[in-house]
Protein backbone atom coordinates (compact mmCIF):
# COMPACT_ATOMS: atom_id res chain seq x y z
CA UNK A 1 0.00 0.00 0.00
CA UNK A 2 2.63 2.51 1.14
CA UNK A 3 4.92 1.38 -1.62
CA UNK A 4 2.26 2.00 -4.22
CA UNK A 5 1.79 5.59 -3.06
CA UNK A 6 5.54 6.12 -2.94
CA UNK A 7 5.89 4.84 -6.45
CA UNK A 8 3.10 7.11 -7.64
CA UNK A 9 4.75 10.06 -5.90
CA UNK A 10 8.07 9.32 -7.55
CA UNK A 11 6.44 9.04 -10.94
CA UNK A 12 4.60 12.30 -10.29
CA UNK A 13 7.85 14.06 -9.39
CA UNK A 14 9.61 12.60 -12.42
CA UNK A 15 6.84 13.71 -14.78
CA UNK A 16 6.76 17.18 -13.24
CA UNK A 17 10.49 17.38 -13.82
CA UNK A 18 10.12 16.28 -17.43
CA UNK A 19 7.41 18.87 -18.10
CA UNK A 20 9.49 21.63 -16.59
CA UNK A 21 12.44 20.40 -18.63
CA UNK A 22 10.48 20.54 -21.87
CA UNK A 23 9.15 23.99 -21.05
CA UNK A 24 12.66 25.21 -20.25
CA UNK A 25 13.93 23.71 -23.49
CA UNK A 26 11.35 25.57 -25.56
CA UNK A 27 12.03 28.77 -23.70
CA UNK A 28 15.76 28.42 -24.29
CA UNK A 29 15.18 27.61 -27.94
CA UNK A 30 12.99 30.67 -28.43
CA UNK A 31 15.43 32.88 -26.57
CA UNK A 32 18.44 31.59 -28.49
CA UNK A 33 16.67 31.90 -31.81
CA UNK A 34 15.27 35.39 -31.31
CA UNK A 35 18.48 36.48 -29.64
CA UNK A 36 20.55 35.25 -32.54
CA UNK A 37 18.32 36.78 -35.20
CA UNK A 38 17.72 40.10 -33.47
CA UNK A 39 21.17 40.70 -32.02
CA UNK A 40 22.95 39.32 -35.08
CA UNK A 41 20.78 41.39 -37.39
CA UNK A 42 21.20 44.62 -35.49
CA UNK A 43 24.95 44.18 -34.91
CA UNK A 44 25.69 43.67 -38.59
CA UNK A 45 23.65 46.70 -39.64
CA UNK A 46 24.88 50.12 -40.63
CA UNK A 47 22.83 53.26 -39.87
CA UNK A 48 21.90 53.96 -43.50
CA UNK A 49 20.15 50.58 -43.70
CA UNK A 50 17.38 52.00 -41.52
CA UNK A 51 16.57 54.68 -44.08
CA UNK A 52 13.39 54.88 -46.11
CA UNK A 53 15.23 54.57 -49.40
CA UNK A 54 14.82 52.79 -52.68
CA UNK A 55 17.79 50.51 -52.21
CA UNK A 56 20.04 49.16 -49.48
CA UNK A 57 17.61 49.92 -46.68
CA UNK A 58 14.58 48.43 -45.00
CA UNK A 59 12.38 51.43 -44.13
CA UNK A 60 10.10 51.24 -47.14
CA UNK A 61 9.75 47.48 -46.78
CA UNK A 62 8.84 47.86 -43.13
CA UNK A 63 6.17 50.36 -44.08
CA UNK A 64 4.90 48.10 -46.88
CA UNK A 65 4.67 45.16 -44.50
CA UNK A 66 2.61 47.03 -41.93
CA UNK A 67 0.43 48.68 -44.57
CA UNK A 68 -0.21 45.40 -46.38
CA UNK A 69 -1.20 43.60 -43.19
CA UNK A 70 -3.42 46.51 -42.22
CA UNK A 71 -5.24 46.45 -45.57
CA UNK A 72 -5.59 42.70 -45.44
CA UNK A 73 -7.10 42.83 -41.92
CA UNK A 74 -9.45 45.58 -43.07
CA UNK A 75 -10.95 42.97 -45.39
CA UNK A 76 -10.59 39.74 -43.44
CA UNK A 77 -11.65 40.92 -39.97
CA UNK A 78 -15.14 42.21 -40.85
CA UNK A 79 -15.76 39.33 -43.26
CA UNK A 80 -14.45 36.72 -40.83
CA UNK A 81 -16.34 38.15 -37.87
CA UNK A 82 -19.58 38.21 -39.84
CA UNK A 83 -19.03 34.68 -41.08
CA UNK A 84 -18.30 33.57 -37.51
CA UNK A 85 -21.45 35.24 -36.22
CA UNK A 86 -23.43 33.61 -39.00
CA UNK A 87 -22.10 30.16 -38.16
CA UNK A 88 -22.61 30.59 -34.41
CA UNK A 89 -26.00 32.29 -34.37
CA UNK A 90 -27.84 31.94 -37.64
CA UNK A 91 -26.75 28.81 -39.50
CA UNK A 92 -29.30 26.04 -39.32
CA UNK A 93 -27.79 22.58 -39.36
CA UNK A 94 -28.10 21.25 -42.88
CA UNK A 95 -26.44 20.65 -46.18
CA UNK A 96 -25.50 24.28 -46.83
CA UNK A 97 -23.91 24.77 -43.41
CA UNK A 98 -21.98 21.52 -43.75
CA UNK A 99 -20.75 22.58 -47.17
CA UNK A 100 -19.70 25.98 -45.79
CA UNK A 101 -17.76 24.36 -42.97
CA UNK A 102 -15.93 22.07 -45.38
CA UNK A 103 -15.01 25.10 -47.49
CA UNK A 104 -13.63 26.92 -44.47
CA UNK A 105 -11.66 23.90 -43.30
CA UNK A 106 -10.21 23.40 -46.76
CA UNK A 107 -9.34 27.05 -47.03
CA UNK A 108 -7.55 26.98 -43.69
CA UNK A 109 -5.32 24.13 -44.74
CA UNK A 110 -4.39 25.41 -48.19
CA UNK A 111 -0.65 25.91 -48.65
CA UNK A 112 0.06 29.60 -48.99
CA UNK A 113 1.87 29.14 -52.30
CA UNK A 114 -1.39 27.82 -53.73
CA UNK A 115 -3.30 30.79 -52.37
CA UNK A 116 -0.69 33.03 -53.95
CA UNK A 117 -1.23 31.33 -57.27
CA UNK A 118 -4.98 31.67 -56.84
CA UNK A 119 -4.55 35.36 -56.02
CA UNK A 120 -2.39 35.75 -59.10
CA UNK A 121 -5.00 34.12 -61.32
CA UNK A 122 -7.95 35.99 -59.88
CA UNK A 123 -6.58 39.44 -59.13
CA UNK A 124 -3.95 39.76 -61.84
CA UNK A 125 -4.99 37.58 -64.73
CA UNK A 126 -8.74 37.69 -64.33
CA UNK A 127 -9.33 41.13 -62.81
CA UNK A 128 -6.38 42.75 -64.54
CA UNK A 129 -4.76 44.34 -61.51
CA UNK A 130 -1.02 44.83 -61.69
CA UNK A 131 1.30 43.26 -59.16
CA UNK A 132 0.26 45.32 -56.21
CA UNK A 133 -0.04 45.75 -52.52
CA UNK A 134 -3.80 45.30 -52.81
CA UNK A 135 -3.52 41.98 -54.67
CA UNK A 136 -1.09 40.77 -52.00
CA UNK A 137 -3.25 42.02 -49.16
CA UNK A 138 -6.30 40.26 -50.59
CA UNK A 139 -4.33 37.03 -50.93
CA UNK A 140 -3.36 37.30 -47.27
CA UNK A 141 -7.01 37.96 -46.44
CA UNK A 142 -7.94 34.67 -48.08
CA UNK A 143 -5.30 32.93 -45.97
CA UNK A 144 -6.47 34.45 -42.70
CA UNK A 145 -10.23 34.50 -43.22
CA UNK A 146 -10.81 30.94 -41.91
CA UNK A 147 -8.82 31.67 -38.78
CA UNK A 148 -10.86 34.76 -37.91
CA UNK A 149 -14.10 32.98 -38.76
CA UNK A 150 -13.44 30.02 -36.50
CA UNK A 151 -12.11 32.17 -33.65
CA UNK A 152 -15.24 34.32 -33.75
CA UNK A 153 -17.55 31.34 -33.92
CA UNK A 154 -15.81 29.62 -31.01
CA UNK A 155 -15.75 32.83 -29.00
CA UNK A 156 -19.48 33.36 -29.37
CA UNK A 157 -20.32 29.75 -28.65
CA UNK A 158 -18.12 29.89 -25.56
CA UNK A 159 -20.10 32.70 -23.93
CA UNK A 160 -22.57 31.91 -21.15
CA UNK A 161 -26.01 31.29 -22.66
CA UNK A 162 -27.40 33.82 -20.16
CA UNK A 163 -26.02 36.79 -22.08
CA UNK A 164 -28.08 36.10 -25.16
CA UNK A 165 -31.17 35.13 -23.17
CA UNK A 166 -30.97 38.28 -21.07
CA UNK A 167 -30.61 40.39 -24.20
CA UNK A 168 -33.56 38.73 -25.90
CA UNK A 169 -35.59 38.82 -22.69
CA UNK A 170 -35.39 42.60 -22.70
CA UNK A 171 -36.91 42.88 -26.15
CA UNK A 172 -33.76 43.15 -28.22
CA UNK A 173 -33.82 41.87 -31.73
CA UNK A 174 -31.42 39.04 -32.43
CA UNK A 175 -29.00 41.42 -34.07
CA UNK A 176 -29.14 43.92 -31.19
CA UNK A 177 -28.33 41.16 -28.70
CA UNK A 178 -25.46 39.99 -30.88
CA UNK A 179 -24.05 43.41 -31.65
CA UNK A 180 -24.43 45.08 -28.27
CA UNK A 181 -23.91 42.13 -25.94
CA UNK A 182 -22.22 39.10 -27.49
CA UNK A 183 -19.74 40.83 -29.75
CA UNK A 184 -18.30 43.20 -27.12
CA UNK A 185 -17.98 40.23 -24.76
CA UNK A 186 -15.99 38.35 -27.41
CA UNK A 187 -13.54 41.07 -28.33
CA UNK A 188 -10.60 39.73 -26.31
CA UNK A 189 -10.93 36.32 -27.93
CA UNK A 190 -11.47 37.70 -31.42
CA UNK A 191 -8.35 39.79 -30.83
CA UNK A 192 -6.41 36.57 -30.37
CA UNK A 193 -7.52 35.49 -33.82
CA UNK A 194 -6.57 38.85 -35.27
CA UNK A 195 -3.12 38.63 -33.68
CA UNK A 196 -2.56 35.22 -35.22
CA UNK A 197 -3.85 36.47 -38.57
CA UNK A 198 -1.59 39.50 -38.49
CA UNK A 199 1.37 37.34 -37.51
CA UNK A 200 0.65 35.16 -40.49
CA UNK A 201 0.50 38.25 -42.71
CA UNK A 202 3.72 39.78 -41.40
CA UNK A 203 5.73 36.70 -42.16
CA UNK A 204 4.05 35.55 -45.35
CA UNK A 205 6.25 35.38 -48.41
CA UNK A 206 4.95 32.59 -50.62
CA UNK A 207 1.52 34.09 -51.19
CA UNK A 208 3.06 37.45 -52.05
CA UNK A 209 5.65 36.23 -54.54
CA UNK A 210 3.37 36.48 -57.55
CA UNK A 211 0.99 39.07 -56.23
CA UNK A 212 2.77 42.09 -54.77
CA UNK A 213 5.95 42.37 -56.80
CA UNK A 214 9.08 44.05 -55.48
CA UNK A 215 8.52 47.77 -55.64
CA UNK A 216 10.30 49.86 -53.07
CA UNK A 217 10.62 53.25 -54.73
CA UNK A 218 8.41 55.47 -52.64
CA UNK A 219 8.41 59.24 -52.56
CA UNK A 220 7.64 60.23 -49.01
CA UNK A 221 5.46 63.28 -48.87
CA UNK A 222 3.63 62.28 -52.03
CA UNK A 223 0.16 61.67 -50.62
CA UNK A 224 -1.65 61.52 -53.97
CA UNK A 225 -2.97 57.97 -53.68
CA UNK A 226 -3.17 57.49 -57.43
CA UNK A 227 0.52 58.15 -57.97
CA UNK A 228 2.71 55.03 -58.36
CA UNK A 229 5.30 56.40 -55.94
CA UNK A 230 2.85 57.41 -53.22
CA UNK A 231 3.29 55.28 -50.08
CA UNK A 232 -0.49 55.15 -49.64
CA UNK A 233 -1.27 53.90 -53.14
CA UNK A 234 -2.50 50.32 -52.80
CA UNK A 235 -2.24 49.56 -56.51
CA UNK A 236 1.54 49.92 -56.65
CA UNK A 237 3.97 46.99 -56.34
CA UNK A 238 5.16 46.69 -52.77
CA UNK A 239 8.11 44.73 -51.45
CA UNK A 240 7.55 43.53 -47.90
CA UNK A 241 10.23 42.54 -45.41
CA UNK A 242 9.78 38.84 -46.03
CA UNK A 243 9.96 39.27 -49.81
CA UNK A 244 12.98 41.48 -49.32
CA UNK A 245 14.71 38.79 -47.30
CA UNK A 246 13.98 36.28 -50.02
CA UNK A 247 15.16 38.65 -52.77
CA UNK A 248 18.34 39.51 -50.89
CA UNK A 249 19.19 35.92 -50.19
CA UNK A 250 18.52 34.68 -53.74
CA UNK A 251 19.53 37.63 -55.93
CA UNK A 252 21.49 40.40 -54.31
CA UNK A 253 23.37 38.37 -51.73
CA UNK A 254 23.42 41.23 -49.27
CA UNK A 255 23.50 39.10 -46.11
CA UNK A 256 23.84 41.97 -43.66
CA UNK A 257 20.74 43.72 -44.99
CA UNK A 258 18.81 40.45 -45.09
CA UNK A 259 19.76 39.78 -41.48
CA UNK A 260 18.62 43.23 -40.44
CA UNK A 261 15.34 42.74 -42.29
CA UNK A 262 14.85 39.45 -40.43
CA UNK A 263 15.61 41.09 -37.10
CA UNK A 264 13.18 43.91 -37.74
CA UNK A 265 10.49 41.51 -38.94
CA UNK A 266 10.86 39.44 -35.80
CA UNK A 267 10.77 42.52 -33.59
CA UNK A 268 7.67 43.73 -35.42
CA UNK A 269 5.88 40.45 -34.77
CA UNK A 270 6.98 40.35 -31.13
CA UNK A 271 5.97 43.93 -30.40
CA UNK A 272 2.66 43.50 -32.16
CA UNK A 273 1.90 40.35 -30.19
CA UNK A 274 2.83 41.92 -26.88
CA UNK A 275 0.85 45.08 -27.60
CA UNK A 276 -2.25 43.26 -28.80
CA UNK A 277 -2.10 40.88 -25.85
CA UNK A 278 -1.86 43.73 -23.38
CA UNK A 279 -4.82 45.44 -24.95
CA UNK A 280 -6.95 42.32 -24.97
CA UNK A 281 -6.06 41.59 -21.33
CA UNK A 282 -7.02 45.14 -20.44
CA UNK A 283 -10.46 44.67 -22.01
CA UNK A 284 -10.84 41.33 -20.33
CA UNK A 285 -10.07 42.83 -16.94
CA UNK A 286 -12.48 45.66 -17.57
CA UNK A 287 -15.25 43.22 -18.51
CA UNK A 288 -14.68 40.97 -15.53
CA UNK A 289 -14.80 43.84 -13.10
CA UNK A 290 -11.33 43.84 -11.60
CA UNK A 291 -10.71 47.31 -12.89
CA UNK A 292 -12.77 50.45 -13.15
CA UNK B 1 -61.63 44.29 -8.02
CA UNK B 2 -58.48 42.68 -9.39
CA UNK B 3 -57.81 43.01 -13.04
CA UNK B 4 -56.78 39.95 -15.00
CA UNK B 5 -53.33 40.28 -16.58
CA UNK B 6 -52.97 36.95 -18.34
CA UNK B 7 -55.69 34.65 -19.48
CA UNK B 8 -54.41 31.26 -20.58
CA UNK B 9 -56.73 28.82 -22.25
CA UNK B 10 -56.07 25.21 -23.20
CA UNK B 11 -52.37 25.76 -23.61
CA UNK B 12 -50.35 22.80 -24.87
CA UNK B 13 -46.66 22.82 -25.60
CA UNK B 14 -44.55 20.14 -27.22
CA UNK B 15 -40.78 19.88 -27.43
CA UNK B 16 -40.60 17.72 -30.52
CA UNK B 17 -42.89 14.86 -29.54
CA UNK B 18 -42.54 15.45 -25.80
CA UNK B 19 -45.73 16.86 -24.32
CA UNK B 20 -44.32 19.39 -21.82
CA UNK B 21 -47.43 21.44 -20.98
CA UNK B 22 -50.79 19.74 -20.89
CA UNK B 23 -53.96 21.71 -21.42
CA UNK B 24 -53.28 24.54 -19.03
CA UNK B 25 -55.95 27.14 -18.36
CA UNK B 26 -55.66 29.88 -15.76
CA UNK B 27 -56.15 33.57 -15.12
CA UNK B 28 -53.28 35.49 -13.59
CA UNK B 29 -54.27 38.72 -11.83
CA UNK B 30 -52.49 42.05 -12.22
CA UNK B 31 -50.55 43.60 -9.34
CA UNK B 32 -50.20 40.40 -7.41
CA UNK B 33 -47.46 37.87 -6.96
CA UNK B 34 -48.29 34.52 -8.49
CA UNK B 35 -46.03 31.60 -7.62
CA UNK B 36 -45.51 28.44 -9.66
CA UNK B 37 -44.38 25.47 -7.59
CA UNK B 38 -43.76 21.83 -8.36
CA UNK B 39 -40.99 19.26 -8.60
CA UNK B 40 -38.20 19.98 -11.04
CA UNK B 41 -38.90 19.04 -14.64
CA UNK B 42 -42.66 19.57 -14.27
CA UNK B 43 -42.75 22.45 -16.75
CA UNK B 44 -42.68 25.58 -14.56
CA UNK B 45 -39.95 27.29 -16.56
CA UNK B 46 -41.51 26.19 -19.81
CA UNK B 47 -44.83 27.69 -18.80
CA UNK B 48 -43.19 30.91 -17.62
CA UNK B 49 -41.40 31.26 -20.94
CA UNK B 50 -44.63 30.94 -22.90
CA UNK B 51 -45.71 34.21 -21.27
CA UNK B 52 -42.99 36.27 -22.94
CA UNK B 53 -42.45 33.95 -25.89
CA UNK B 54 -38.88 33.06 -24.96
CA UNK B 55 -39.81 29.63 -26.26
CA UNK B 56 -39.67 31.13 -29.74
CA UNK B 57 -35.88 30.94 -29.47
CA UNK B 58 -35.95 27.21 -29.11
CA UNK B 59 -36.25 24.84 -32.01
CA UNK B 60 -38.91 22.17 -32.33
CA UNK B 61 -41.38 23.88 -30.04
CA UNK B 62 -45.05 23.74 -30.96
CA UNK B 63 -47.65 25.62 -29.00
CA UNK B 64 -51.40 25.59 -29.25
CA UNK B 65 -54.11 27.20 -27.20
CA UNK B 66 -54.28 30.89 -26.38
CA UNK B 67 -52.39 33.23 -24.10
CA UNK B 68 -53.94 36.67 -23.77
CA UNK B 69 -52.37 39.60 -22.00
CA UNK B 70 -54.69 42.53 -21.36
CA UNK B 71 -57.11 40.80 -23.69
CA UNK B 72 -54.67 40.63 -26.58
CA UNK B 73 -53.47 37.31 -27.92
CA UNK B 74 -49.71 37.46 -27.47
CA UNK B 75 -49.05 34.85 -30.15
CA UNK B 76 -51.23 36.22 -32.92
CA UNK B 77 -51.83 39.88 -32.14
CA UNK B 78 -48.39 40.92 -30.88
CA UNK B 79 -44.86 40.40 -32.04
CA UNK B 80 -42.38 38.85 -29.65
CA UNK B 81 -40.12 41.90 -29.41
CA UNK B 82 -42.93 44.26 -28.41
CA UNK B 83 -44.28 41.68 -25.99
CA UNK B 84 -40.92 41.41 -24.25
CA UNK B 85 -40.84 45.16 -23.70
CA UNK B 86 -43.92 44.66 -21.55
CA UNK B 87 -42.96 41.35 -19.99
CA UNK B 88 -39.46 41.40 -18.50
CA UNK B 89 -37.66 38.36 -17.21
CA UNK B 90 -35.22 37.57 -14.41
CA UNK B 91 -33.36 34.30 -14.70
CA UNK B 92 -32.22 31.63 -12.27
CA UNK B 93 -28.53 32.38 -12.70
CA UNK B 94 -27.86 36.10 -12.33
CA UNK B 95 -26.79 37.08 -15.83
CA UNK B 96 -25.56 40.65 -15.92
CA UNK B 97 -23.81 41.60 -19.14
CA UNK B 98 -20.02 41.91 -18.98
CA UNK B 99 -20.39 45.67 -18.96
CA UNK B 100 -20.43 48.38 -16.31
CA UNK B 101 -23.32 48.60 -13.84
CA UNK B 102 -24.50 51.72 -15.64
CA UNK B 103 -24.36 50.15 -19.10
CA UNK B 104 -26.27 47.12 -17.85
CA UNK B 105 -29.19 49.21 -16.67
CA UNK B 106 -29.01 51.57 -19.64
CA UNK B 107 -28.98 48.66 -22.10
CA UNK B 108 -32.76 48.43 -22.53
CA UNK B 109 -33.40 52.18 -22.84
CA UNK B 110 -30.53 52.45 -25.31
CA UNK B 111 -31.85 49.78 -27.62
CA UNK B 112 -35.17 51.61 -27.57
CA UNK B 113 -33.33 54.60 -28.91
CA UNK B 114 -32.81 56.75 -25.82
CA UNK B 115 -29.45 58.44 -26.29
CA UNK B 116 -29.58 61.52 -24.10
CA UNK B 117 -27.16 61.26 -21.20
CA UNK B 118 -29.38 63.14 -18.74
CA UNK B 119 -32.35 60.94 -19.55
CA UNK B 120 -30.30 57.76 -19.23
CA UNK B 121 -28.81 58.94 -15.93
CA UNK B 122 -32.29 59.47 -14.62
CA UNK B 123 -33.53 56.04 -15.73
CA UNK B 124 -30.47 54.30 -14.29
CA UNK B 125 -30.87 55.98 -10.92
CA UNK B 126 -34.61 55.39 -10.76
CA UNK B 127 -34.28 51.72 -11.71
CA UNK B 128 -31.50 51.05 -9.23
CA UNK B 129 -33.49 52.79 -6.49
CA UNK B 130 -36.56 50.73 -7.33
CA UNK B 131 -34.44 47.60 -7.07
CA UNK B 132 -33.20 48.81 -3.67
CA UNK B 133 -29.59 48.70 -4.72
CA UNK B 134 -28.83 52.34 -5.52
CA UNK B 135 -27.06 53.02 -2.24
CA UNK B 136 -24.80 50.01 -2.66
CA UNK B 137 -23.90 50.75 -6.25
CA UNK B 138 -24.04 54.50 -6.73
CA UNK B 139 -20.27 54.80 -6.29
CA UNK B 140 -19.43 51.99 -8.67
CA UNK B 141 -21.65 52.67 -11.64
CA UNK B 142 -18.65 52.60 -13.94
CA UNK B 143 -17.32 49.29 -12.63
CA UNK B 144 -18.05 45.97 -14.25
CA UNK B 145 -21.19 44.22 -13.07
CA UNK B 146 -19.31 40.93 -13.00
CA UNK B 147 -17.41 42.11 -9.93
CA UNK B 148 -20.60 42.25 -7.82
CA UNK B 149 -21.77 39.53 -5.43
CA UNK B 150 -24.41 37.08 -6.66
CA UNK B 151 -27.18 38.81 -4.73
CA UNK B 152 -26.17 42.23 -6.01
CA UNK B 153 -25.99 40.86 -9.54
CA UNK B 154 -29.50 39.51 -9.27
CA UNK B 155 -30.89 42.81 -7.99
CA UNK B 156 -28.99 44.56 -10.76
CA UNK B 157 -30.71 42.23 -13.24
CA UNK B 158 -34.04 43.23 -11.72
CA UNK B 159 -33.07 46.89 -12.08
CA UNK B 160 -32.06 46.25 -15.68
CA UNK B 161 -35.52 44.80 -16.32
CA UNK B 162 -37.24 47.68 -14.51
CA UNK B 163 -35.40 50.13 -16.75
CA UNK B 164 -37.51 49.06 -19.71
CA UNK B 165 -40.66 49.79 -17.67
CA UNK B 166 -42.38 46.47 -18.19
CA UNK B 167 -45.85 45.72 -16.90
CA UNK B 168 -45.01 42.19 -15.88
CA UNK B 169 -41.86 40.68 -14.38
CA UNK B 170 -41.29 36.97 -14.74
CA UNK B 171 -38.81 35.47 -12.28
CA UNK B 172 -37.49 31.96 -12.78
CA UNK B 173 -36.16 30.71 -9.43
CA UNK B 174 -34.44 34.08 -8.91
CA UNK B 175 -33.04 33.18 -5.50
CA UNK B 176 -32.02 29.57 -5.95
CA UNK B 177 -28.37 30.55 -6.49
CA UNK B 178 -28.33 33.04 -3.59
CA UNK B 179 -27.60 33.04 0.13
CA UNK B 180 -30.46 33.56 2.66
CA UNK B 181 -29.81 37.28 3.20
CA UNK B 182 -29.78 38.06 -0.52
CA UNK B 183 -32.86 35.88 -0.88
CA UNK B 184 -34.83 37.83 1.67
CA UNK B 185 -33.80 41.10 0.01
CA UNK B 186 -35.18 39.85 -3.30
CA UNK B 187 -38.37 38.68 -1.60
CA UNK B 188 -38.88 42.08 0.03
CA UNK B 189 -38.23 43.67 -3.31
CA UNK B 190 -40.81 41.50 -5.06
CA UNK B 191 -43.43 42.42 -2.47
CA UNK B 192 -42.60 46.10 -2.87
CA UNK B 193 -42.75 45.91 -6.67
CA UNK B 194 -46.16 44.26 -6.90
CA UNK B 195 -47.80 47.65 -6.31
CA UNK B 196 -46.75 48.66 -9.80
CA UNK B 197 -46.07 45.40 -11.57
CA UNK B 198 -47.51 41.97 -12.03
CA UNK B 199 -45.03 39.43 -10.74
CA UNK B 200 -44.90 35.77 -11.59
CA UNK B 201 -42.28 33.76 -9.78
CA UNK B 202 -41.18 30.17 -10.21
CA UNK B 203 -39.79 28.66 -7.07
CA UNK B 204 -38.95 25.24 -5.77
CA UNK B 205 -38.97 26.69 -2.28
CA UNK B 206 -42.44 26.30 -0.81
CA UNK B 207 -41.77 28.57 2.15
CA UNK B 208 -40.89 31.26 -0.32
CA UNK B 209 -44.13 30.78 -2.20
CA UNK B 210 -46.05 30.84 1.07
CA UNK B 211 -44.24 33.97 2.29
CA UNK B 212 -44.57 36.22 -0.68
CA UNK B 213 -47.20 35.07 -3.14
CA UNK B 214 -50.89 35.88 -3.34
CA UNK B 215 -51.73 33.05 -5.71
CA UNK B 216 -50.01 29.71 -6.14
CA UNK B 217 -50.18 27.17 -8.92
CA UNK B 218 -48.93 23.63 -8.38
CA UNK B 219 -47.57 21.82 -11.43
CA UNK B 220 -46.87 18.15 -11.91
CA UNK B 221 -45.68 16.42 -15.08
CA UNK B 222 -46.78 19.28 -17.30
CA UNK B 223 -50.20 19.72 -15.75
CA UNK B 224 -51.47 22.56 -13.58
CA UNK B 225 -52.89 20.42 -10.80
CA UNK B 226 -54.22 23.10 -8.53
CA UNK B 227 -54.34 26.88 -8.61
CA UNK B 228 -55.76 29.30 -6.11
CA UNK B 229 -55.12 31.67 -3.23
CA UNK B 230 -51.80 30.84 -1.64
CA UNK B 231 -53.25 30.44 1.85
CA UNK B 232 -55.86 28.00 0.52
CA UNK B 233 -53.33 25.95 -1.40
CA UNK B 234 -51.14 25.57 1.65
CA UNK B 235 -53.85 25.24 4.31
CA UNK B 236 -56.53 23.33 2.44
CA UNK B 237 -55.19 21.70 -0.70
CA UNK B 238 -58.00 20.12 -2.68
CA UNK B 239 -55.92 17.59 -4.57
CA UNK B 240 -54.13 14.71 -2.89
CA UNK B 241 -51.05 15.28 -5.06
CA UNK B 242 -50.79 18.92 -4.00
CA UNK B 243 -51.07 17.91 -0.39
CA UNK B 244 -48.38 15.27 -0.79
CA UNK B 245 -46.06 17.77 -2.39
CA UNK B 246 -46.47 20.60 0.12
CA UNK B 247 -46.17 18.27 3.04
CA UNK B 248 -42.94 17.00 1.56
CA UNK B 249 -44.09 13.48 0.92
CA UNK B 250 -42.53 13.51 -2.51
CA UNK B 251 -40.78 15.80 -4.95
N1 LIG C 1 -35.51 22.96 -24.99
C1 LIG C 1 -36.04 21.80 -24.58
N2 LIG C 1 -36.09 20.75 -25.42
C2 LIG C 1 -36.61 19.57 -25.03
N3 LIG C 1 -37.11 19.33 -23.81
C3 LIG C 1 -37.10 20.34 -22.92
C4 LIG C 1 -36.54 21.62 -23.25
N4 LIG C 1 -36.66 22.43 -22.17
C5 LIG C 1 -37.24 21.69 -21.21
N5 LIG C 1 -37.50 20.43 -21.65
C6 LIG C 1 -38.18 19.35 -20.88
O1 LIG C 1 -39.45 19.82 -20.51
C7 LIG C 1 -39.73 19.46 -19.18
C8 LIG C 1 -40.03 20.68 -18.35
O2 LIG C 1 -38.86 21.44 -18.19
P1 LIG C 1 -38.83 22.79 -17.37
O3 LIG C 1 -39.91 23.66 -17.83
O4 LIG C 1 -37.47 23.32 -17.44
O5 LIG C 1 -39.15 22.26 -15.89
P2 LIG C 1 -39.00 23.01 -14.49
O6 LIG C 1 -38.68 24.44 -14.74
O7 LIG C 1 -40.31 22.81 -13.83
O8 LIG C 1 -37.93 22.31 -13.73
C9 LIG C 1 -38.54 18.66 -18.67
O9 LIG C 1 -38.83 17.30 -18.80
C10 LIG C 1 -37.43 19.06 -19.59
O10 LIG C 1 -36.52 18.01 -19.75
MG1 LIG D 1 -36.92 25.51 -14.24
Amino acid sequence: MDKRIQRARRADRAMTGIFYGIAAFFFALLLAFTGKVIIGGLMGASPEMFAFARQGAIGNQLFNTVYLVFISLLVSVPLGVFAGIYLAMYAKPGLFTRFLRICIETLSSLPSIVVGLFGYLVFLVFMGMGKSLLAGALSISILTLPLITTTTEDAIKGLPAGYFQAGMGMGSTRWQAIFHVLLPACIPRIMTGVILAAGRGFGEAAALLYTTGSGSSLRWGNWDITSPTSPLNVLRPAETLSIQIWNLQTNAQDAALANLASAVLLLLVLLFNIGANAWSRHINRKNSGEKA
Amino acid sequence: MLKTKFEIEHLNLHYGSFHALKNISMKIPANEITAFIGPSGCGKSTFLKTLNRMNDLEENVTIDGTVRMDEKDIYSEMDAITLRHDVGMVFQQPNPFPKSVYDNVAYGPRIFGIRKKSQLDEIVERSLRQAAIWNELKDRLKKSALGLSGGQQQRLCIARTLAIQPKVILMDEPTSALDPISTSKIEDLAMELKKDYTIIIVTHNMQQAARISDKTAFFLLGEAIEYGKTEDIFARPQDKRTENYITGRFG
